[in-house]
């Protein structure tokens, strides 16, 4: 059985947490745990923070459309902007190791959404949109490297 | 998101509910920034009431935890941090630079 839900927000900051119940009840409905659902709703903020801060350069009146997919313990979310492209690969990975002096205060946005998704994948289209696509499935949580992150008690 | 803060002898602790993101976590930089600009640099976060938090507000206890720490003269501790969040921390190399405590009581204990 297959679900899909759209919805839009205003990009502003005061939306996240209006976005975070959207995509939470979807991630807890794909029957994901607490910590697998968690995952999804801080890669998802962490993608929304960004369309924000970075697409549409603050809050300047844009809009998020927000799509969910479940499909068989799999969620695919995808995030859609008409905000400025960027390039993720000139995001250079934050060092986790670096020492309190040496750790810049931001930069682990994209670290966390790569880190806490099973896919990531950009789209920049100057006529459709930016287009984030993630996916998250039930069999694998905590990513392809964290086995050991988010284990049940 | 609500904060309120306790001001003991040694140290001052901040308990946070809710959500700390993009939207809340100016108002969390501002109540730390109000002690730290007190003199106040032995500081306790009571995390077990918070139910989410991003990066936003990761940024924000890197600062803090920069602040105190200059000079030596005190530190930012983290208590009753709930599971999930923890993983995070893990993730994005908090452990290595903040003590964390399962007690509030513990945490002002060390101080």
């Amino acid at each position: 059985m297959s679900k899909h839900e759209e919805r839009a927000f205003p990009a502003r900051f005061d939306s996240l947490s209006a976005i975070d119940r959207f995509v939470a009840s979807a991630a807890e409905g794909a029957g994901f745990d607490r910590c697998t659902v968690y995952q999804v709703r801080l890669a998802v903020d962490e993608a929304c923070s960004n369309i924000i801060e970075h697409a549409y350069g603050g809050e300047s009146g844009g809009v998020i459309e927000c799509s969910l997919g479940v499909s068989s313990g799999e969620l695919t979310i995808v995030l859609r902007d008409y905000g400025d492209p960027f390039d993720p690969e000139s995001v250079p990975e934050p060092d986790v190791n670096a020492s309190l002096q040496d750790r810049p205060g931001g930069g682990l946005g994209l670290y966390f959404i790569h880190h806490m998704m099973d896919e990531v994948d950009f789209e920049f289209d100057r006529v459709e949109g930016n287009v984030l696509t993630m996916v998250k499935r039930s069999e694998s949580p905590g990513g392809d490297e964290g086995g050991d992150r988010c284990r049940q008690t | 998101m609500d904060i309120s803060t306790k001001e003991y002898k040694r140290c001052a602790v901040v308990e946070v509910s809710g959500r700390i993101d993009s939207a809340t976590a100016p108002e969390l930089a501002e109540a730390f920034n109000e002690l730290t600009s007190e003199g106040q640099y032995n500081l306790v976060l009571d995390m077990d009431d918070v139910e989410f938090i991003s990066s936003a507000g990761l940024r924000v206890l890197i600062d803090v935890q920069k602040t105190c720490q200059r000079l030596n003269r005190g530190k930012l501790v983290l208590a009753e941090v709930p599971e999930h969040i923890y993983e995070a921390f893990d993730l994005a190399g908090f452990v290595a630079l903040f003590d964390f405590y399962d007690e509030q009581i513990d945490a002002v204990g060390s101080f």
